[in-house]
């Protein structure tokens, strides 16, 4: 269905490009990360992605670069959807890993952009007010990264103890 | 002197400091006895929540008001985060279905069909599900849509003073949800649909039942709008509050009936059908101000357009087989399964290994009872999902919840809150 717009965007941006498939019939352009906004920006313009449908991260752990940043896009206009998945590098126990944000194209990524800090991790060069969303201040580490155990509890335990 | 107890000094000092730090009035305050002349303010700060009585589900409101007049809002959600995503990817894919029950609660049965749409995607038999199990998911889907509106605009009715409405409305979902209870057997939480398919085929006497139900809902809808849409209160409370432009709900991502009620005529249904939604006649009701008595009436009348597809479908609906058979997908009737050593292995290989996914990913959408429910499936070729990420269509319409309230007064967030219909299960995940 946007298989037009994916050539137009290789078209456009032959270096930002690192890969692209139609497969189960969803479009999808892997991108460099540094290209990010400007690409996005000429989908919002050129191609009227008006709409941020979705935005997550999937962590592959084990492989280089580890993360990657997925945004889902529609075109209010014609219908048409688009993938775009940004790979994300991260070193062992270096800094956070860090992406641009897109909240100045699209508010809707707001909360959104918050929801892949606080589980994986990811900073967003940009974002306003970027606190975790889900989880509580006090919890350390990320829970979606693969990484994280399943079992591990952390309990928000507030006590008193000034009286004893 | 008793220790701690504040000096006689002391008290005074603290009196005098009192008195200085109240707040200046302006030069001639008073003199002309100008009764229009404001009073000075200073912006205080309330908790709403985590736990309020007029809230849906568990959130908290960091409010600063001036007066009555709310400056700033800070929403903050996660109370009842349930590690959705995190446990999905330790689960066989149809373990995920209990999971998904929990989502949106008032509709599980949308976020089954949801599930088990991504995963046939990504399976790629997604044209092979029998036109028989296509129809029941459209019924049961429907079903849930007027439950998940009954709900919101009963409760929602309820929070502005309208007792009764909420109560006719709630009868009628539990005639739906005893229908739901006969046919999956859970009144909440179904886990009714799998892969491939539903679990079981429509009990004997499903469709004369549902029909005689919607005949009642009808009814009692008529009433409901006698008793609230010329309603002084209800009126006052819900027109021209939190009003939204189109542009800006695009910007921020709304779909669903809050979008719809802005204009903006987006529903997978209509724009990218999915199941047979194709054959089937029905209106997308869009409205004109993008105010919260736009999303009640938007409701009202969704509501109305599900029970015409439910018409429709029960007089189309084939016979025919309910899942898809394919000992790969489906797991093998009992008979076979205690009586057959082949039966037996497909039944334990399922069970323990789960449904075997090629290596991809997939986003799959469908209309849910707020709006877009996006799954997006990565598999790495197991049983499990490599990843499993829903897109809560009330997550994305609570962001834009501080731009609604912010200008507004304390009391105009509770319709405001009800209307954008957050359900906690599906908020926080």
């Amino acid at each position: 269905m946007s298989k037009a717009d994916l050539d137009k965007l290789v078209a456009q941006f032959p270096s930002a490009i690192v890969s692209t498939h139609s497969n189960c019939g969803d479009d999808t352009a892997v991108i460099r990360s540094e290209t990010l906004l400007s690409v996005m920006r000429w989908l919002k313009g050129s191609l009227g992605f008006d709409f941020l449908v979705d935005l997550t991260a999937v962590d592959f752990l084990g492989r280089d670069p580890r993360f990657e940043v997925v945004y889902h896009l529609r075109s209010m206009q014609s219908g048409s959807r688009l993938r775009i998945k940004v790979p994300v590098a991260c070193s062992e126990d270096g800094p956070n890993p860090a992406v641009d944000s897109v909240i100045s194209i699209w508010p809707a990524a707001n909360w959104q952009e918050r929801e892949v800090w606080d589980m994986f991790g990811i900073k967003f060069t940009g974002h306003p007010d970027l606190r975790r969303v889900l989880m509580y201040e006090e919890f350390v580490g990320h829970p979606l990264r693969k990484d994280y155990p399943k079992e591990k509890r952390q309990p928000l335990i507030r006590r008193d103890y000034s009286m004893e | 002197m008793v220790f701690g107890m504040p000096t006689p000094d002391e008290i005074v000092s603290g009196a005098a400091r009192e008195l200085r730090s109240r707040p200046q009035f302006p030069p001639g305050f008073g003199e002309d006895a100008d009764d229009d002349a404001p009073l000075p303010t200073e912006p205080m700060t309330i908790n709403m929540g985590p736990s309020h009585p007029a809230m849906h589900g568990t959130v908290r409101i960091i409010l600063t008001v001036d007066g009555e007049t709310v400056k700033e809002a800070d929403v903050q959600v996660g109370y009842l985060h349930r590690c959705f995503e995190k446990e999905a990817e330790y689960a066989t894919y149809t373990q995920v279905f209990p999971y998904t029950d929990r989502l949106n609660y008032v509709s599980p049965l949308l976020n089954n069909v949801g599930f088990a749409m991504a995963a046939e995607k990504l399976l790629g038999i997604s044209d092979k599900i029998p036109e028989r199990a296509q129809y029941i998911r459209v019924l049961i889907g429907e079903i849930s849509r007027i439950t998940d509106h009954l709900t919101c605009v009963g409760a929602s009715g309820m929070e502005v003073g309208a007792f009764t409405p909420f109560l006719w409305m709630i009868k009628c979902r539990e005639w739906l949800w005893e229908l739901l209870e006969e046919l999956t057997g859970a009144r909440l939480t179904h886990s009714y649909v799998r892969i491939g398919g539903v679990a079981a085929d429509l009990t004997d006497n499903f469709a004369q039942r549902l029909r005689d139900v919607l005949a009642k809902c009808r009814e009692a809808m008529v009433d409901v709008e006698k008793l609230i849409v010329k309603n002084r209160i209800f009126r006052d409370r819900m027109d021209g509050v939190a009003v939204i432009s189109a542009e800006e709900a695009v910007a921020y991502g709304w779909t669903g009936p809050c979008l719809r009620s802005t204009g903006v005529p987006y529903d997978v249904r209509k724009d990218h059908p999915y199941l047979v939604y194709d054959r089937f006649d029905f209106d997308v009701p869009v409205g004109s101000t993008g105010d919260n008595y736009d999303r009640f009436a938007v409701r009202m009348e969704e509501m109305r357009q599900s029970m015409r597809i439910l018409e429709q479908a029960l007089d189309q609906i084939p016979a025919g087989p309910f899942k898809l058979d394919d000992p790969r997908i489906s797991l093998p009737p009992k008979s076979q399964v205690y009586n057959t050593i082949e039966g037996m292995i497909g039944h334990f290989k399922q069970i323990v290994d789960g449904v075997k996914i090629p290596p991809g990913e997939a986003y799959s959408y469908t209309e849910g009872g707020n709006g877009e429910l996006g799954f997006y499936l990565v598999s790495d070729g197991t049983g499990r999902p490599y990843r499993c990420h829903v897109r809560a269509p009330c997550f994305i319409l609570m962001q834009s919840v501080p731009k609604l309230i912010i200008g507004a007064g304390v009391a105009d967030i509770i319709p405001t809150f009800g209307m954008i219909n957050m359900i906690g299960g599906e908020c926080d995940r």
